[in-house]
């Protein structure tokens, strides 16, 4: 929907900044543009909404010369959020997230329902906030209502100049993650600046790496490093990553697909039994009617108390944390503490248990990676 | 004549004269309120003028500058020619006098606002108009408006040699007293211009304090 064609940016004082760039961005693609201080990525970004004009080339949107809008008009319809967050400082926050449906022209019940989701949505109290003036909330919170801000009109396309660079790392992890689930529901197309990789590879549906004007590669983030177009961005990406990055890897890589499933009227002695044959120690119960995780029983308990127990159900602990077959497996380290029981079930979209992460899986997962890594230095 | 001291004269004066000097006051007012108000008209307009085309500031800050290095009576004296002896040149004299302030501090007012602030304003559609109504000028609005705060203050003082013009004021007392050696006369332009500065300087940081946007304070 969004495609650069020979695209060039030549600054007044003769700089070639962006140098002859070609891409195209479908519909709801998160692309993340990367690359070292001063390579051009901004001046890309900004040429999309015309804060830059570009002098060559041709940018459309949908097939629109964006040279043939009006700027402030497309402007309005391309939500924009910059890392110095830039908040009206006299405005209330509610008035901050309603500037570009005001600008618009929604009328006045509209935009206060839109205010009201909006705030719910990046995770601040309407009821708290709404009121509130930027100089009130924390930096993180800020660009909360910046992301807000930019949704506001519900644009299709939503441009981020390095949104959460500076934020405190733990900040910016979480709305990272924030963005993230956001995006999966929105489905917006969004180009998102930055110069941390670890931000590009969580983040970007395809990564866009640029050097000194010019775009090197663009490529899915696995795509990018399985195969490096060149050392430089071989180099830029970091080799070890690849292996290393827990959060590129799903957590269906570091999960056991064996799970021995069982009902709750089972009886102990039997349940022991089957965990023996099976040679497992933890048995998933499920429910009856729609075979549904309701607990797990652990081998160790069972075995104390096989003969003082009438029903499973007694030592069943019910799993507080549980994990998506979409997850990652950082997701599972993060919780691995946590978890009484040592076992975090994966589930299906429908709910279904497809596999256990336990400590044990999770360590011989990454342990081989590490001998990978080492053979791979070697 | 006996000899009084200097407040019995001030009070005989005022005695004698109280009605002239509600007159001349009021006068003086008026000198003030309408050069500050062409001031604050075209200080304002001038000010957000050169942010717009920035090649004019210089000229337009420099002249300004050099219209205040002009001793005020040259600028007084300068005037008589286009406008004739009288109020007319007084008040454009005191309007030249009050525009430096006026012009610069708007310009760094608006020039001091966040660049972050203008640039996300830009990004989501305003217009540069929208811009300078709803971003840059209530931003603005307390450097502009201690400008006009020490405009108003220095036009009250300057207003005083208007009378060396015939346009009169409270400064018609001083030259008397001066003239005549009556220090008491003297007074009786001194003491109430300098209450009229006093009473405009504490009415203006009220205004400044007013007129700044919530959450700016
Ligand atoms: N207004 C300008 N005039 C001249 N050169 C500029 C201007 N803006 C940016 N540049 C130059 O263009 C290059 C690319 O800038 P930018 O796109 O901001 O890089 P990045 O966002 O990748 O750090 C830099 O070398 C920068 O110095
Ligand atoms: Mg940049």
């Amino acid at each position: 929907m969004l495609k650069f064609e020979n695209v060039s940016k030549v600054y007044a004082d003769g700089f070639k900044a962006v140098n002859s760039v070609n891409f195209d961005i479908p519909e709801g693609e998160f692309l993340v543009l990367i690359g070292p201080s001063g390579s051009g990525k901004s001046t890309t970004m900004k040429m999309i909404n015309r804060m830059i004009s570009h002098t060559s080339g041709t940018i459309s949107i949908d097939g629109t010369d964006i040279t043939k809008l009006n700027a402030a008009e497309l402007r309005r319809n391309i939500g924009y959020v910059i890392q110095q967050i830039g908040l009206f400082p006299h405005y209330t926050i509610e008035k901050n997230i309603a500037i570009v449906p005001e600008l618009k022209g929604w009328d006045k019940e509209k935009i206060k329902a839109r205010v009201k989701e909006l705030l719910t949505m990046v995770g601040l109290d309407p009821e708290v906030y709404s009121s509130r003036y930027p100089k009130e909330l924390s930096g993180g919170q800020q660009q909360r209502v910046g992301v807000a801000r930019a949704l506001a009109s519900n644009p299709r396309v939503i441009l981020m100049d390095e949104p959460f660079g500076a934020l405190d790392p733990i900040t910016r992890d979480q709305l990272q993650g924030e963005l993230l689930s956001l995006q999966r529901k929105l489905k917006k197309t969004i180009v998102f600046v930055t110069h941390d990789m670890d931000e590009a590879l969580k983040l970007g549906d395809r990564i866009a790496i640029m050097r000194d004007g010019h775009l090197l590669q663009i490529d899915t983030p696995e795509k990018l490093l399985q195969e490096p177009a060149s050392g430089f961005v071989e180099e830029f990406i970091g080799k070890d990553r690849i292996v290393q990055n827990p959060e590129l890897m799903p957590v269906v890589s570091v999960m056991t697909e064996k799970v021995v499933t069982s009902y709750l009227h089972r009886s102990p002695e039997k349940a022991l039994l089957m965990m023996r044959q099976q040679k497992i120690t933890s048995l998933i119960i499920l429910d009856d009617n729609d075979d549904t995780l309701v607990g797990i029983v652990s081998a160790y308990e069972l075995i104390k108390k096989v003969n003082t127990i009438q029903s499973i159900e007694e030592i069943m602990l019910v799993p507080e944390y549980v994990l998506l077959d979409s997850a990652t497996a950082k997701d599972a380290i993060v919780m691995m503490p946590n978890v009484r029981s040592g076992v975090i079930p994966v589930l299906s979209e429908a709910k279904k248990v497809v596999g256990l992460v336990t400590r044990g899986t999770l360590l011989t997962a990454l342990s081989s990676q590490w001998t990978e890594l080492e053979d791979l230095n070697e | 004549m006996n000899k009084l001291n200097i407040w019995e004269q001030f009070m005989q004066q005022a005695e004698m004269r109280w009605q002239e000097v509600l007159e001349a006051t009021s006068v003086h007012i008026q000198l003030v309120f309408f050069s500050m108000l062409i001031a604050i008209v075209l200080g304002i307009g001038l000010g957000i003028l050169i942010t717009r085309v920035p090649k004019l500031s210089t000229i337009v800050l420099g002249g300004a500058g050099i219209m205040q290095t002009i001793p005020s009576l040259a600028l007084l004296g300068f005037m008589i020619p286009i406008f004739g002896i009288g109020v007319n040149t007084a008040i454009a004299a005191l309007f030249l006098y009050s525009l430096l302030p006026i012009i610069r501090n708007t310009y760094t007012g608006i020039k001091d606002v966040n660049k972050a602030t203008v640039e996300a304003a830009k990004g989501m559609g305003m217009t540069s108009l929208q811009v300078l109504i709803k971003v840059e000028l209530p931003l603005a609005i307390p450097m502009i408006m201690a400008g006009v705060r020490t405009a108003a203050v220095i036009n009250v003082g300057t207003a005083t040699l208007a009378a060396f013009i015939g346009a009169g004021g409270l400064g018609d007392f001083i030259f008397l007293g001066i003239t005549r050696g009556i220090d008491g006369l003297i007074l009786l332009g001194a003491i109430p211009a300098a209450l009229l500065a006093i009473i405009l300087e504490i009415f203006f940081t009220y205004l400044e304090r007013w007129t700044t946007p919530e959450g700016l304070k």
